[in-house]
């Protein structure tokens, strides 16, 4: 008997799950090592090299320096670890939020402004509004 | 004998603790969020709390891939500030209470609540931010703090029944606690967000409703909703909404709310907030 992963139909979201931590492990672990300032200093010194001393999977490695986080969530990032990229960046979680909509900040950010994204039509997928 | 007199909850924000610290709480963008926490800075400084029993979460600060505990008490003497990646918040250290919290620990263990007892830890914007929300920028924070980290960042986190029975095996260590203290409890994270994915920015302010008013009217059903509803209807970080209900478990029956504040948006986020008097 499988597991029951009810979460699975929300739309445009990736539950963290025991699944995902096992396979975002090492990326997980990368990002971690950014929260001390000698580090963050490497890295952003040498990013590829950086990225190779962690055993890490070719396409985590990618789409971290593409800044891609939704492949790097699709990867078993979390965005809370995640989080010690865009903050080593210099960038926001609202930037960092935004980049994953598929709008410009000012976009999202209107967006929040205008009371947020809407959960109508957005519980499951292939739900109309 | 200690005392529980109030639970504090609130929203912990990182951008909120970034927008105390650069002075830019009175901007256009930021000044109506603030405005909600004028009223619970005035009450602060009249109940004085000597202690304050703080839920939060641990957002990968602490606690990395490495160890996950699903509850964990600080015992320590003091916690710094963690570098979260841009450096640490230029806020004071925190004192800890290690006697009041090795009572608790002891206590609520043997009341079947396995917790994970920490001795050495930083703390990261999930403490720090409600503490400048309710204290704003002292020299020292005039209370000393207990942090108490739940996980809701490897789901899943413990449901919401388990979060609300813990906080009544605390309510009762903290009343068995011999000396006189004025203990606050605090639930923070929430309230409906959503930081990743391309639903980020999801907000349901029906849902936050529904939860405050059912934090009152109905807090046993609210304890047994199911983490699928969290998910779902209030965004995928709206989870942390369950360490809320330890801090509401921890009060006593038909409290007395006397502060409630909403407000879109906190950066990514629905600010709640809200204050319960225990009844006397």
């Amino acid at each position: 008997m499988a597991l029951e992963k009810p979460y699975k139909d929300i739309p445009g979201t990736t539950i963290f799950d025991m699944e995902l931590a096992r396979k975002g492990y090492h990326l997980n672990q990368f990002c971690m090592s950014l929260m001390r300032p000698e580090n963050r200093e490497k890295f952003k010194a040498g990013q590829r090299a950086y990225l190779d001393q962690w055993s890490m999977t070719e396409e985590q490695k990618q789409a971290v320096l593409a800044r891609d986080y939704n492949r790097m969530i699709a990867a078993g990032g979390n965005i809370y670890f995640l989080a010690k990229i865009f903050s080593s960046d210099g960038l926001s979680f609202e930037f960092a939020a935004s980049s994953m909509t598929g709008k410009s900040p000012q976009e999202y950010r209107q967006m929040m402004l205008g009371g947020g994204r809407s959960v109508e039509g957005n519980r499951r997928i292939g739900e109309k509004s | 004998m200690a005392r529980i007199s109030a639970a504090v909850f609130t929203s912990h924000i990182p951008a909120v603790g970034a927008a105390i610290d650069l002075g830019k709480t009175a901007e256009p963008y930021w000044a109506p969020m603030f405005k909600g926490y004028e009223f619970s800075k005035q009450w602060i400084a009249r109940e004085k709390p000597d202690v304050v029993f703080l839920v939060y979460n641990d957002h990968a600060s602490a606690f990395g891939p490495d160890l996950i505990p699903t509850f964990a008490i600080g015992c320590a003497d003091r916690f710094q500030p963690a570098d979260e990646g841009w450096g640490p918040r230029k806020v004071p250290t925190v004192i800890g209470h290690p006697e009041l919290a090795a009572h608790v620990a002891q206590s609520v263990i043997l009341d079947e609540f396995d917790l994970t007892i920490i001795n050495r830890m930083d703390v990261d914007h999930g403490l720090t931010v409600p503490m400048s929300l309710m204290f704003g920028q002292p020299e020292a924070w005039p209370c000393r703090v207990i942090p108490f980290a739940v996980n809701v960042v490897q789901y899943p986190p413990p449901t919401g029944h388990r979060c609300f029975q813990l906080g009544r095996a605390i309510r009762k260590a903290i009343e068995l606690y011999d000396e006189d203290l004025n203990v606050q409890v605090w639930g923070t994270g929430g309230m409906s967000h959503q930081l990743q994915g391309p639903r980020a920015g999801l907000i349901n302010k029906a849902f936050d409703t529904a939860f405050f008013d059912r934090m009152l009217s109905d807090p046993d059903g609210l304890a047994r909703m199911p983490h699928i509803d969290y998910v779902r209807e209030a965004g995928s970080e709206g989870i942390e909404l369950v360490m809320w209900l330890v801090a509401l478990g921890a009060l006593k029956p038909a409290p007395r709310q006397v502060h409630r504040f909403y407000h879109v948006p906190g950066s990514n986020t629905a600010v709640g907030h809200l204050i319960l008097e225990n009844p006397v």
